[in-house]
């Protein structure tokens, strides 16, 4: 693939396309399509259950998706991410032996940890870190693709292992200077205050680095100057880092000040993706979070 | 008060304390992981001490008599042939249940069970097997009339556990195959997020349950010389008690666990009573989860949100 070198349009690092998500009968989320850049800032907003959180879960492996696609394409390397977490098997693939083994394999050795290995990490909004493990541990243990895992040479504590241990450590340590931990090292992740732990959650999630972060409500419960903090925190991660941030956020203030790209959520639809300034104006954007009579008509 | 007495109780009390805490760190570590009772476990100590005989007796065909070199073959081979069982078992009973309710793992689990007793019935014979004494040769402390001995294969027996259980638990703490276990332990699908194949650490845990049985199969079967296929079941329960004495899911708590049962079993039968030796381990355990109910070193349960 590499080879070809007609000049394509600046493709998506993730496209999102048909997907659906049902719960029994409820119908969560409706043909959604949307794309991310690449080195952008993306924002997903909604008002509340419009299904915001329901994209993440397909998007970062937690949930498996009813239908539709979710295309990771990182320079030329693409993976659908729904095809890795192992999908049943279908008709056509009896008569088609690639396909059939290719989802034997996905069913077997599929699974999150998959997306994750192919660039995405994620946050969530109520805060999951490791909480019985050191700040320090809750960050080692993200980079364990990273690390020689070989149990033998670390029973064996052999150079390469310790090594290995070394830039984990260093990479632990750039991450807990950036957002701001580096005391806190060695505390308990559950006892941290509450700011400390969304911040610290981001750095655990770039300790994989990712290609794509995807930050669940990352503002809520912030006060208003951890909130800019916030904002000076993700402008770095894409500036600095080059990941791609998609974010969902109820601080409009923040989705404004930062997003370059947002995508408004409603009854688990897209019914509206731009920039910020044509979100602001938007009339399908403002009947789904004020409820006008039009809003009701369609 | 017959101090050899005591003495003689105290140190078979530490040797079969730190077998149960052997066989009760596979308890507690698998129950920390899938939060599941891993009822065949006491049968992969079973298996294992087949395997010992087995391979005592296939090393001694070769006239291989050295113990020093026997020990140590026998030892390997059987913690490799078992936890290849304890793997296998994993994958064939317990991972196609993962997400079923949390009952059907445990029943699994009482039919691995049963299928391995009675495999080793029909392939072994129901009758009771022995094996020579490999390391013959006491320490004697005392008088000539007032003593108490320590055998070589207990203070084999009793170094060897602790130096596995410290090893265990360097693996655990320290390194990163330990952290990741952890993290599965206290977050499953955020550890998956983060891209940790949580399947291979639960076969993982399986592996290192099973080793540890193993070696504990290995100890026993030098140590008392004699068992048989059904030898797994009361090992099993008093292991599992001692896990839940010292607190289920904690892995230094099953290791204490396994040495106060141990030690309180063999003070009870040295001054009281032998037949009711078993009476009164059970009783210490309900007398301490009366007190204590999540065990000695074992977390409050609390509610995951």
């Amino acid at each position: 693939m590499s080879d070809v070198a007609s000049p394509t349009p600046p493709s998506p690092l993730l496209s999102v396309q048909g997907l659906t998500m049902r719960f029994g009968g409820i119908l969560a989320l409706n043909n959604v399509n949307f794309e991310v850049q690449k080195n952008s800032i993306t924002a997903l907003i909604g008002p509340n259950g419009a299904g915001k959180t329901t994209v993440f879960n397909c998007v970062t492996g937690f949930y498996k998706a009813t239908e539709g696609q979710v295309i990771l394409n990182d320079n030329g390397k693409t993976t659908n991410l729904r095809k890795v977490l192992g999908e049943k098997f279908q008709w056509s693939d009896y008569v088609n032996p690639p396909a059939f083994l290719e989802r034997l394999y996905y069913k077997t050795f599929g699974g999150s940890h998959r997306v994750n290995q192919a660039g995405v990490a994620r946050t969530f909004q109520n805060i999951r870190l490791f909480r019985e493990m050191t700040v320090m541990e809750n960050l080692l243990v993200a980079q364990h693709n990273h690390l020689d895992r070989n149990l033998i040479r670390g029973m064996l504590n052999t150079k390469h292992y310790r090594a290995s241990e070394k830039r984990a450590l260093e990479t632990a340590y750039y991450w807990l200077e950036v957002v701001n931990l580096t005391e806190d090292a060695n505390r308990l992740a559950g006892d941290l205050p509450y700011g400390n732990q969304r911040r610290l959650e981001i750095a655990r999630a770039m300790c994989t680095e990712p290609k794509l972060v995807c930050l669940d409500e990352p503002a809520a419960g912030l006060n208003p100057r951890e909130t800019v903090e916030l904002s000076t925190l993700i402008r770095h991660l894409r500036d600095k880092h080059n990941v791609t941030v998609l974010l969902i956020e109820h601080d409009m203030g923040l989705v404004m000040g930062i997003s370059e790209h947002i995508v408004v959520l409603d009854y688990g639809q897209v019914i509206a993706a731009g920039t910020p300034a044509e979100i602001e104006v938007n009339p399908k954007v403002l009947a789904a979070y004020l409820g006008t009579e039009e809003g009701d008509a369609s | 008060m017959e101090f050899h007495i005591l003495g003689q109780q105290l140190v078979n009390g530490l040797a079969l304390g730190s077998i149960y805490g052997l066989i009760a760190v596979g308890y507690t570590m698998v129950y920390g992981i899938i939060g599941m009772i891993n009822f065949a476990h006491g049968d992969v100590y079973m298996i294992s001490a087949y395997i010992t005989a087995i391979c005592i007796a296939i090393l001694s065909f070769f006239g291989i008599s050295s113990a020093a070199f026997l020990i140590i073959i026998t030892l390997i081979v059987t913690i490799v042939i078992v936890s290849l069982y304890g793997w296998s078992i994993e994958r064939i009973a317990y991972k196609p249940l993962r997400n079923s309710p949390r009952l059907a793992p445990l029943i699994s689990a009482i039919g691995v069970s049963l299928v391995l007793q009675n495999y080793v019935q029909v392939s072994q014979g129901a009758k009771t097997q022995a094996v020579p004494t490999i390391l013959p040769g006491v320490f004697r402390f005392g008088t000539e009339t007032d003593f108490f001995q320590i055998t070589y294969i207990q203070v084999l027996l009793v170094v060897v556990s602790f130096a596995s259980m410290a090893l265990l638990t360097y693996i655990i703490q320290k390194t990163s195959l330990g952290r990741q276990c952890r993290a599965v332990q206290q977050d499953p699908k955020m550890a998956a997020i983060l891209g940790i194949n949580t399947d291979r650490i639960i076969s993982t845990v399986f592996i290192l349950g099973a080793a540890m049985a193993a070696i504990a199969g290995v100890l026993v079967t030098l140590n008392y010389g004699s068992f048989d296929f059904s030898v797994g079941f009361i090992t099993g329960v008093k292991a599992f008690t001692a896990a839940v004495l010292g607190g289920i899911g904690s892995l230094p708590g099953a290791m204490l666990g396994g040495i106060i049962l141990g030690m309180s079993e063999s003070l009870f039968s040295g001054f009281v009573n032998t037949d009711y030796k078993d009476v009164f381990a059970f009783s210490l355990l309900v007398l301490v989860l009366i007190f204590r109910p999540s065990g000695l070193l074992g977390k409050p349960l609390v509610e995951k949100v």
